[in-house]
């Protein structure tokens, strides 16, 4: 490394916060180099993404306004009247999908690189949770702009969950702030988006990367026996997830400049809603198998079996470390790589046939 | 030459770095000035001053994207309307004769509680609130 | 319920009639001796009960023997279709105006069912062409169960009145659109065809916009008379108010009053009018132009309005494609668009004054128009430059961005070649 830099500054830093044990430690991060090593890349740009979220996001905190009467209006504001306020508005909209869809990599990276085996069942578990924030983040922000589609796939997705049994209502009133969709919502989602949910992402982070500090890059399954080469991790690796995350910088510019996102047209909670209303696109697996399930199958409602399977669903893949290895510890390798690809090929299909249908 | 190529990595690297940080900065920093309109106008507007309007007439105020119908109906009394007809979206106007708000395009009229009176238009148009500060009218939506 | 059954001459049975319709009441359903034989039979005998379901006198208590006569409380057919008790039989065509008078005519009684409903419809008939010739002997004009129908009679609010607004010209078309019926009375039948390519059809059977005019709105329902050719003017004016006033004051008012002529019909057609255009004023085929010479005055003015409305159509169809390209390519332009809507009323409210038949009073809203026109294209040439100015910094930041990922790749290689990224394990 380059020591001609800063070396006075970095004493007297060091003196106080022990910088030194950082140095120590990064100094031995190392990254396994194999077939697959460029999938690695997926964890960091998901985090990256998630900065230029909370960056973007505090700037159009200073224009935005939670209520029902100003909050269209005062996108539209920021879109026509604040410089530059279509690039941030459009980054923070376009970032928000393609983080999404970083992390659905992430996570099936991890799944067919079986990095979620023993000791790492911790990290895969934070791993699902931070990605259950972050369409959690996708489901409250998308509500804000205050616009026809954004308040009807609220509604819609609202309604799916009042069909829980037992604590379904509590649920939706709970999340509604009210029987119907409305300005409590709106007050709630938004106190959702840039309180609570920020408060829980950043808890989960820190256990997450914490954990994948401590147990270090895995490697895959197939390496077992041989010694990979390790690349070190800072400044090598490091150097090229900066060229990655570069990259991402110019996608987004790219998107913003030539795609903006677009205001639509503002809610009026009394007009019908219109045809076609679907929700964004990480929601369209489910919605479209809700939609193919029959209203009853041999008495139970139909939207409730569907809940019903995307709950068990959900609690299977959760708790996939568990059993992904045999009483033996032998690991099932070609089982869950089939399963990660049923299930990849069950979202990219239901998403594509929501989208296109 | 090694010395060369080192620079030229520092230049390029550095160089970039600090532009990139700057593409970036310039527009957060412009941002966060605020624009010379620090309001979004389209819930309340202002219709004038109190002198600009004799009672028993009415005009166009721009409310929003669309226009709106202010009428002094006396000293005292101040009323205002989406002046936009029900009917097929002509701008109405105020009948001092009749004390009524009028459509040219088909003859639809409105009294001042903008319900319909006679006419082709199905329905009534929504009304405004006035509120008089001091001099100035100002015209915002009912909640 | 009280009926007053006294009496066996025809005389006390119409007066059994009269008091009968003055003390019926809708109190539960009485005993009908008419529903009960005929809903037992067959056909044509069978249907007025099945229709009478519907009818809106069934409502108020009202039986088949308050039109036909005849006793409903008897059990026997020949009590019951007694002529001693006013039993009428089938009614005749022309009997039928006078016998719907007898209640609909009589204020006091229509007043206990419904106080606003109108009682001259008999009278105003009379006066109609359809009253004088009945009256005449010419029973194939209309008669009100030919409009109305007969024994299931519907509001005329009622959608499925023949007589709804929607229904009515069809029910007009019956016998209008008839040319065998019509030739004896050597009347037109293309009427009804005609109006079905009109605004005016289309604003009700698309929009369902109730307030557009049908046949009735013109020519009158029970008074039904064409307008006179004096009055074409008044009878559009009774909706197109402005139109009305600014005809009356310009050349052709006298012009083609002295003619004979019929107003705004000479140039919009009756039945059939359309959506007027800029081609009605001058150019081939223009309407104009059948009268007035191209070099003559009213010919100038003529061409001199279109010139008008060309330019500010023109100009409002330019910057509508500047702002849709502004757009298209993601720019906010809502509020331009919108501004739009202004331009577009001064270009109508020219297409109104046009009917001065005088080019400075269209001049007026033109110029109007333009100024919405120059600044909605304006603020859409803004937005097309302010969209190019976004590219350009789209460029620069992409350059910048590009640099910096070279100088990160030539980073790498430099540290590589002198340190490998691998490091040898140490004894191995």
């Amino acid at each position: 490394m380059a020591s001609a830099l800063r070396p006075k500054g970095l004493g007297w830093l060091d003196e106080r916060l022990g910088l030194s044990a950082l140095r120590e430690f990064t100094a031995h991060k190392t990254v396994p180099l194999h077939s697959a090593t460029v999938w690695y890349y997926f964890g960091g740009i998901t985090l990256f993404l998630f900065t230029i979220q909370v960056l973007t996001g505090v700037l159009l905190l200073l224009y935005y306004r939670p209520s029902p009467t100003e909050a269209y209006e005062s996108v539209q504001f920021i879109m026509t009247r604040v410089q530059f306020g279509w690039l941030v508005r459009s980054i923070h909209s376009w970032s928000a999908n393609l983080m999404i869809l970083t992390a659905f990599i992430h996570m099936f990276s991890v799944v067919f690189l079986h990095s979620y085996r023993r000791p790492r069942e911790v990290t895969w578990l934070s791993g699902l949770v931070l990605l259950g924030l972050a369409l959690g983040f996708g489901f409250s922000g998308y509500l804000l702009p205050w616009n026809k589609v954004s308040y009807f796939a609220t509604k819609v997705g609202t309604d799916m969950a009042a069909t829980v049994p037992v604590a379904g209502h509590q649920v939706a009133r709970f999340l509604r702030g009210g029987a119907d969709v409305g300005g409590a919502t709106l007050t709630r989602f938004f106190g959702f988006h840039v309180a609570v949910l920020p408060g829980l992402t950043t808890l989960l982070l820190v256990v997450h990367l914490g954990l994948v500090q401590r147990h270090g890059m895995s490697s895959p399954p197939w390496s077992e026996g041989r010694k990979l080469d390790q690349m070190r991790f800072f400044p090598n690796f490091f150097l090229r997830e900066l060229m990655a995350w570069y990259a991402a910088l110019a996608v987004l510019g790219s998107l913003a400049a030539l795609f903006p996102w677009e205001l639509g047209e503002k809610a009026d909670p009394f007009a019908p809603a219109p045809a076609g209303i679907r929700p964004e696109w990480y929601f369209l697996a489910p919605f479209y198998t809700l939609k193919l399930i029959p209203s009853h199958v041999w008495r139970i409602e139909g939207e409730l079996l569907g809940l019903m399977g995307f709950a068990l669903l959900a609690a299977w893949w959760v708790l996939l470390p568990f059993w992904a290895s045999d009483s033996r510890g032998t690991l099932r390798t070609r089982w869950v790589t089939g399963a990660g690809v049923a299930l990849m090929a069950y979202l990219v299909t239901f998403s594509l046939l929501g989208y296109f249908r | 030459m090694e010395q060369e190529r080192r620079s030229v990595i520092r230049w390029l690297l550095g160089g970039g770095f600090a532009a990139s940080i700057a593409s970036f900065l310039y527009p957060a920093i412009k941002f966060i000035d605020p624009p010379d309109m620090p309001e979004a106008p389209v819930n309340e507007v202002s219709g004038g001053k109190t002198q600009d309007l004799k009672p028993n007439t009415g005009k166009i105020v721009k409310f929003g994207s669309q226009p709106a119908l202010l009428v002094r109906v006396s000293d005292t009394e101040w009323r205002a309307y989406s002046a936009v007809c029900r009917h097929l979206n002509c701008t109405v106007q105020y009948n001092d004769a009749r004390r009524q708000i009028w459509c040219a395009c088909h003859n639809g009229f409105y009294d001042l509680n903008g319900k319909v009176v006679s006419g082709p238009p199905p329905g009534p148009l929504e009304e405004y609130s006035v509120k008089v500060r001091g001099e100035e009218v100002v015209i915002s939506r009912r909640a | 319920m009280t009926r007053n059954q006294s009496g066996t001459g025809f005389m006390a049975c119409m007066a059994c009639l009269v008091l009968g319709c003055a003390s019926a009441s809708p109190a539960a359903p009485a005993k009908d001796s008419c529903v009960e034989c005929h809903s037992n039979m067959e056909g044509a005998l069978r249907a007025p009960v099945t229709d009478y379901a519907n009818d809106v006198h069934s409502r108020h208590g009202f039986s088949c023997a308050d039109c036909h006569g005849g006793d409903r409380n008897a059990d026997d057919p020949e009590g019951a279709m007694s002529p001693a008790k006013g039993f009428k039989g089938h009614i005749t065509r022309a009997a039928v105006p006078a016998l719907c008078a007898h209640c609909h005519s009589d204020a006091t009684l229509m007043h206990r069912f419904k106080p606003q409903q109108r009682v001259d419809q008999l009278a105003l008939y009379l006066t109609s062409v359809h009253g004088k010739r009945l009256a005449a002997g010419d029973t194939a004009v209309a008669n009100c169960v030919d409009c109305h129908s007969v024994h299931n009679i519907r509001e005329v609010k009622d959608p499925l009145s023949p007589v709804y607004p929607l229904k009515l010209p069809e029910t007009c078309a019956r016998c209008h659109a008839n040319a065998v019926h019509m030739a004896p009375y050597k009347i037109e039948s293309n009427q009804f065809a005609e109006y079905r390519t009109s605004v005016h059809w289309e604003a009700l059977s698309k929009r369902g916009d109730l307030s557009a005019p049908n046949c009735a709105s013109c020519h009158g329902n029970h008074g039904a008379t064409p307008p006179q050719v004096a009055s074409a003017a008044e009878v559009c004016g009774t909706c197109h108010v402005l139109f009305e006033e600014m005809y009356n004051k310009s050349p052709h008012q006298p012009a083609f009053a002295a003619m004979g002529a019929g107003g705004c019909t000479i140039c919009h057609g009756n039945h059939g009018i359309r959506k007027p255009g800029i081609a009605m004023l001058a150019g081939a085929g223009s309407v104009c132009g059948q009268c007035h010479d191209a070099t003559s005055a009213g010919g100038a003015a003529a061409t001199q309005m279109a010139g008008l409305l060309t330019k500010l159509d023109n100009a409002l169809t330019q910057s509508d494609a500047i702002l849709n390209r502004a757009r298209d390519s993601g720019m906010e332009v809502s509020e331009p668009i919108l501004r739009q809507m202004e331009g577009r009323e001064a270009l109508v409210k020219a297409r109104v004054a046009m009917h001065a038949f005088q080019a400075a009073a269209v001049a007026k809203p033109v110029a109007e128009g333009l100024a919405v026109a120059a600044d909605t294209r304006r603020a859409g040439e803004r937005a097309l430059q302010d969209r190019n100015g976004r590219r350009v910094g789209l460029a620069l930041s992409l350059v910048t961005i590009l640099v910096t990922m070279a100088g990160l790749w030539m980073a790498i290689r430099s540290l590589e070649s002198k340190a490998p990224a691998v490091p040898k394990p140490a004894g191995r």
